[in-house]
Parts: structure tokens; C-alpha cells; sequence
């Protein structure tokens, strides 16, 4: 399996003022590290704040990197600038969250699509045009509807328009933040069932980073879950997600509401708080939630180990057993 | 269904909200019961009217609102008829809200103990400062809050979200009210954050009695803490069910798409089955069923466009707003 994008221990640092002037430094991305391989689908989970986002913008160098570094096809692309930026984000395009920020509302959706293509200087009247249609088509778009304005569609709709423009440049990786959760549940599906022919058809790449469990498990391949800037626990989404190995994942996947009233889930109710990015515990960042936590937790910080058969990988002192009975029971997996 | 009286009964609740373009309707022939201490979901989408018909109940409209009721039923009086006086000492007492921002509930510049005393003591003329806080304490700590004494005298921005939505629950349960509308209560929440405060509520329900009319998009909140489902779609209800019915063998088609809809309904990879198209606007709304443009049921036919169908019961004393609601039996499987 080679690597499309490494990740290594990337930092995000932003440093913020008070109203009394003193300094803060938040830590929104900590030690960062990731792989995605080529055709991969990587999901990015874990509660607000935990630097998901971040980590997504700063792949597609949209946040600048206080630290680590990052290549891409073995190149470093860490601290890109000028031509070498636009060249990598070529390949590497972005899917925003709220699909009603993130288009001109004064553009047609025609040109919101032909932006990218423009802006690379592969814009070429005719051939141009047939390439918006086609793009708009393989959306699921009519494409008589490019001379419409966002605001004419619904959630689902523009979530389209933002993906269509995210293909203009044949990208090999989407790097998506919570695609879906701003559209309602029966649109969810309709563009989830889009990411998934897309990446199929186009053989895309994706990064994709949400907080729905569900949506992750069903989309994508390997996971990794972040808490307070770090990556806790990586692995196969479902292995991760049915059988934990992080304390906090364990305790995530729990606190999801189960797919039917039969379904029983062990309930495993965190106390407290996530902390301040600006103020993270000592040695493990979990352990101020954490029912396992004792000195060892305090001092030392626990790296991202190997677990199980080493396609599995948890940063924990003291690691739930793989072996114990299954979180999940009576999810359809023949 | 129910053998007690229902603490909240809604027949044929029908709005009216006036737009530039003149009035629109908004909530059609909503009808739905609740029973004491029972914890009923309402499902829909944005727009469905859902929220609507929440704030119909407790009669929190934009002016010039128009509602036409045979009745809003509660604990003995019919809302649709009392003078907004006499509402008044049911709003916040009889009836406890929750909305989805507990900031837009929490007035940033006053003591968080503060805002809950007050909200007792209007509704306790005779009562005093210590006895209104020894009640403020009592709730903040059956809903979780720790060192709730001291935590009472915090403003709001020192508290985080998950605690600011316990604060807003225990403010809606401070007068011991028999029903409490909770409008999305977790939907800002985090995960882990939004357990904590549904069991909260659960824990409510539990030792207070209370009734929880817990509106939401999210059928895995459904799934977990309601024992009834009212499914709303464009303004209506098109099916009430008990929570395992809804799940295992939904008598609509919307009902059973929506559920069929979910990630975790599929093995992994499978095509979703989405529902196609999105729900009509308020102000264009097809003849026939709402739903019918969108419907895939085999079922199928004309008259789902020439006729709009009503919540009744099907042969097996199951309620559904489909003409073939006797038919889903099958097909649901």
C-alpha cells in the first residue's frame, strides 16, 4: 500500500489575545500524524474541538503548519507557495461543510463551477462550457441548471454544486468537512450515495471528516479519531468503530444514539468536559475523562501504538481488550 | 391506546403564518396525544412543522399568526380557547420548554441560579429567596450538575454547553410542570455531551412524571429514549407509532424511507436508499399527498395525486396518513 499523502506530526498553533492582552497559544492540531493511501477512504472523527477541521484545512494548506510535515506523492508539500501551492491543490481540492457560505451567491452556478477551471488558465469557451454540463451531470444535475444562483436550490442541492466544483480540475483527492451534516436525512443519503459512485467512477481519494459514526463506518475505509489535537486510536473503520480499543472511542461510540430500539449498546457516560486547546492536561490528554486514568496517565504521554494484528493502532496506557464483548450488537453485518 | 387521560391531546391543530405573499399554511390537522410521564419523539424534517407545532401548543407565534383547533387539550383546559392571560401561568409552569441554543434561553448578564430562581418565584407569588434557590439547587442536581450550590452563582459564559442545556432543562422543570417541549434539546451538542443530557431529561421523566414531548431530526435519539413516534411531513402527521413499530414495520412510506435512509441501516458501501427529490414548499404544496411526488411505495396510484390522504387507522388499529396504509404490511418487511 503506498502512501498518496503522510502526514507527520503536524502542528496547528494559533496564537490568540485576550481582551487584556495576555497571549494564549491553542493547540488545535498537536502531533498529527496520518497516511492515505492512493483510492483510500479516511474518516476523521471526533467531537468539536478536536482539530478535525483543522487538520482537513491545513492538509489542503488552507491553515499554514506551525509544525510536522506533510508530502504528497513523496513530495514535500509542508509549506507550499505560489505555483507549487496551486499545482498541489490541483489534486487536492476541499469540500466545505455549509454549502450556502461556501458559494458566491452572486455567481451562476455555471460559473461557480467554471472558477476553478478559469483560475487554472483551462478555460476554453466551448469546451469549457461542455465540461460545466458534464461535471453538473455526473452531480445529478440537470445541466440547463447552470444559469441558476445557489440561492434557487436546496441544501442537497448546492452540497452538489460544491462537490461539481471540487471536480472541475479532475482532483485525486477530496478532502471533505462534514459533507452531509447540514442537509436533512433523507438528502444525507442522496448525496452519500454520491460520494461513494463518485469515488468509485472518478477512482478518487477521500478525506473525509465528520462527527456521524454512521455516516463514517458506511463511507469510508480506515479511521482515525482525534481528541484535543492528537490521534487516539487508527484502524479499519469497522474493527475501530465495533470494537474500540481507545477508552475515548469506546465512549464515542457509545454516546451514539443506536440505529434501532433493539440494538444495545454498553453506556459508557464520560464525565466532564473536553479541556481548553489552550490548556491540555498533562501526559494523556483523555485522562481528565477517562474511568482507566491513574499516575502513569498524569506524567506520561502514551504514543500511538500497534494493537492487535497492527493494521490498528491506539495511543493508551491503559488499552480497553480486544477481546472483550462487542459494543455494537445487532448491527447487519452477515 | 392510552387508558389514562392523555396530559396533552392536539385534534386537528391547522396554523396559518402570514407572509408577504399572504398567509401560508403551515401545520394541517395535527393531531396527537400524549400520555403522563410518557417520552413521545416528533420526527420530520426542516420544515415539517415540527417546531411549529410546539410553539403552537404553548402559543409562542409571530403576530398575526392564525389557529384554528377543535382542540389543544392539557391537563384539563383546551389551549386553543384560553385568553393569552390565563396561557401565561401555563407557559413556563404547567408546560417547560427547551429550545436547541441554551443561550438564546439564558440571559448572559444575570447569575445562572438567578435566572432559575425567578423563574419559580413569578409562578410562587409567597415565596422567598432561600426557599426558590433550595428549589434551583434541587433541579440543577437532578439534571447533573455538580456543585450545583456554588455553580448557581456562575454566569452563563462559565458554563459550557452541555451544562447551559441542563441549566435551561432545570429552568423548564423548576415549577414541576406536567410536560416539557424540548425543541432539538442536543441538536449543538457534541456526542458524547448530548448522552449526558438526554439522560438527564430521562432522569426527569423518571422521578418527576414528567411528560417530554422531545422534538428532533435525529431518529437514533428516537430510537434510544421515545416510547412513541409522531413522523410530521409538510405541515402534518403522517404516522404515530410506538418506537419498535416505527423501526420494524412502519405503515408510510416517508416513515419507512426515512428509517431506511440511515447509514446504520446498510452494510457498509451499499448504496443508501435515498429518498429522492426534497420535501415540497409550504406554499406550493401538491394536491394530492405531500409526500407522493417522492413516494416510491408500489402502491402507488391516482388517486395519491388527486387525494390528500388523512391520519386514520388501518385495519390492525395502526395510524397512518397513507391510502395504502393497510397495504405497507407486506412491503416493510
Amino acid at each position: 500500500m503506498s502512501a498518496l499523502l503522510t502526514v507527520d506530526d503536524l502542528e496547528v498553533h494559533f496564537t490568540a489575545r485576550s481582551f487584556t492582552g495576555r497571549k494564549r497559544v491553542i493547540r488545535a492540531v498537536d502531533g498529527v500524524s496520518l497516511e492515505v493511501a492512493e483510492h483510500e477512504a479516511l474518516g476523521i472523527i471526533g467531537e468539536s474541538g478536536c482539530g478535525k477541521t483543522t487538520t482537513g484545512r491545513a492538509i489542503v494548506q488552507l491553515e499554514p503548519a506551525t509544525g510536522g510535515s506533510m508530502h504528497y506523492r513523496g513530495k514535500d508539500v509542508t509549506h507550499l507557495t505560489g505555483s507549487a501551492r496551486r499545482a498541489f491543490n490541483a489534486h487536492v481540492q476541499f469540500v466545505f461543510q455549509d454549502p450556502m457560505s461556501s458559494l458566491n451567491p452572486r455567481m451562476t452556478v455555471a460559473d461557480i463551477v467554471a472558477e476553478p477551471l478559469r483560475a487554472y488558465g483551462r478555460w476554453n469557451g466551448r469546451a469549457g462550457r461542455d465540461r460545466v454540463s458534464e461535471l453538473l451531470d455526473l452531480v445529478g444535475l440537470p445541466p440547463e441548471f447552470g444559469s441558476r444562483y445557489p440561492h434557487q436550490f436546496s441544501g442537497g442541492q448546492r452540497q452538489r454544486i460544491g462537490i461539481a466544483r471540487a471536480l472541475a480540475l479532475e482532483p485525486e483527492m477530496l478532502v471533505l468537512d462534514e459533507p452531509v451534516s447540514a442537509l436533512d436525512v433523507s438528502v444525507q443519503a442522496q448525496v452519500l450515495n454520491l460520494l461513494m459512485s463518485l469515488r468509485e467512477a472518478q477512482g478518487l481519494t477521500y478525506v473525509m471528516i465528520s462527527h456521524d459514526l454512521d455516516v463514517i463506518r458506511h463511507v469510508t475505509d480506515r479511521v482515525a479519531v482525534m481528541y484535543l489535537g492528537v490521534v487516539v486510536e487508527t484502524g479499519p473503520a469497522d474493527e475501530v468503530l465495533d470494537d474500540p480499543v481507545h477508552p475515548y472511542t469506546a465512549a464515542l461510540v457509545s454516546a451514539t444514539p443506536p440505529s434501532s430500539p433493539d440494538e444495545k449498546r454498553a453506556r459508557i457516560r464520560l464525565q466532564g468536559e473536553l479541556p481548553s486547546a489552550s490548556n491540555i492536561p498533562s501526559g494523556c490528554r483523555f485522562r481528565t475523562r477517562c474511568w482507566r486514568a491513574d499516575e502513569i496517565c498524569a506524567t506520561v504521554v502514551p504514543p500511538l501504538s500497534p494493537k492487535g494484528d497492527g493494521n490498528r493502532a491506539a495511543a493508551c496506557h491503559h488499552p480497553l481488550d480486544l477481546a472483550a464483548p462487542r459494543l455494537r450488537e445487532g448491527i447487519a453485518t452477515p | 391506546m392510552t387508558v389514562t387521560e392523555p396530559v396533552l391531546s392536539l385534534q386537528s391543530v391547522n396554523l396559518e403564518l402570514k407572509t408577504p405573499d399572504g398567509y401560508v399554511r403551515i401545520l394541517r390537522d395535527v393531531t396527537f396525544d400524549v400520555a403522563p410521564g410518557e417520552i413521545v419523539g416528533v420526527v420530520g424534517e426542516s420544515g415539517s412543522g415540527k417546531s411549529m407545532t410546539a410553539l403552537t401548543v404553548m402559543r409562542l407565534l409571530p403576530p398575526k399568526a392564525r389557529v384554528q383547533a377543535a382542540r389543544i387539550g392539557f391537563d384539563g383546559d383546551d389551549l386553543a380557547t384560553t385568553s393569552p392571560r390565563a396561557l401565561r401561568r401555563v407557559r413556563g409552569k404547567r408546560i417547560g420548554m427547551v429550545f436547541q441554543d441554551p443561550m438564546t434561553s439564558l440571559d448572559p448578564v444575570i447569575q445562572v441560579g438567578r435566572q432559575i430562581d425567578e423563574a419559580y418565584r413569578i409562578h410562587h407569588p409567597g415565596v422567598g429567596r432561600a426557599e426558590a434557590r433550595a428549589q434551583t439547587v434541587r433541579m440543577l442536581e437532578l439534571v447533573g450538575v455538580p456543585d450545583a450550590a456554588n455553580r448557581a452563582r456562575q454566569y452563563p459564559h462559565q458554563w459550557s454547553g452541555g451544562m447551559r442545556q441542563r441549566a435551561v432543562i432545570a429552568m423548564a422543570l423548576v415549577n414541576d410542570p406536567k410536560l416539557i417541549l424540548a425543541d432539538e434539546p442536543t441538536t449543538a451538542l457534541d456526542a458524547t455531551i448530548q448522552a449526558q443530557v438526554l439522560d438527564a431529561l430521562a432522569r426527569a421523566r423518571d422521578e418527576l412524571g414528567v411528560a417530554v414531548v422531545l422534538i428532533t431530526h435525529d431518529l437514533g435519539v428516537i430510537a434510544q429514549f421515545a416510547s412513541r413516534v409522531i413522523v410530521m411531513y409538510a405541515g402534518g402527521v403522517v404516522e404515530v407509532a410506538t418506537t419498535r413499530e416505527l423501526f420494524e414495520d412502519s405503515r408510510h412510506p416517508y416513515s419507512a424511507a426515512l428509517i431506511q435512509s440511515r447509514p446504520g441501516a446498510h452494510r457498509r458501501g451499499e448504496p443508501l436508499v435515498a429518498i429522492p427529490g426534497r420535501p415540497p414548499l409550504m406554499t406550493d404544496l401538491p394536491e394530492g399527498c405531500p409526500f407522493a411526488p417522492r413516494c416510491a411505495s408500489p402502491y402507488k396510484s391516482a388517486v395519491c395525486v388527486t387525494d390528500r390522504p388523512e391520519l386514520e387507522r388501518s385495519v390492525d388499529g395502526r395510524l397512518s396518513a397513507c391510502h395504502f396504509r393497510d397495504h405497507h404490511q407486506e412491503v416493510v418487511a
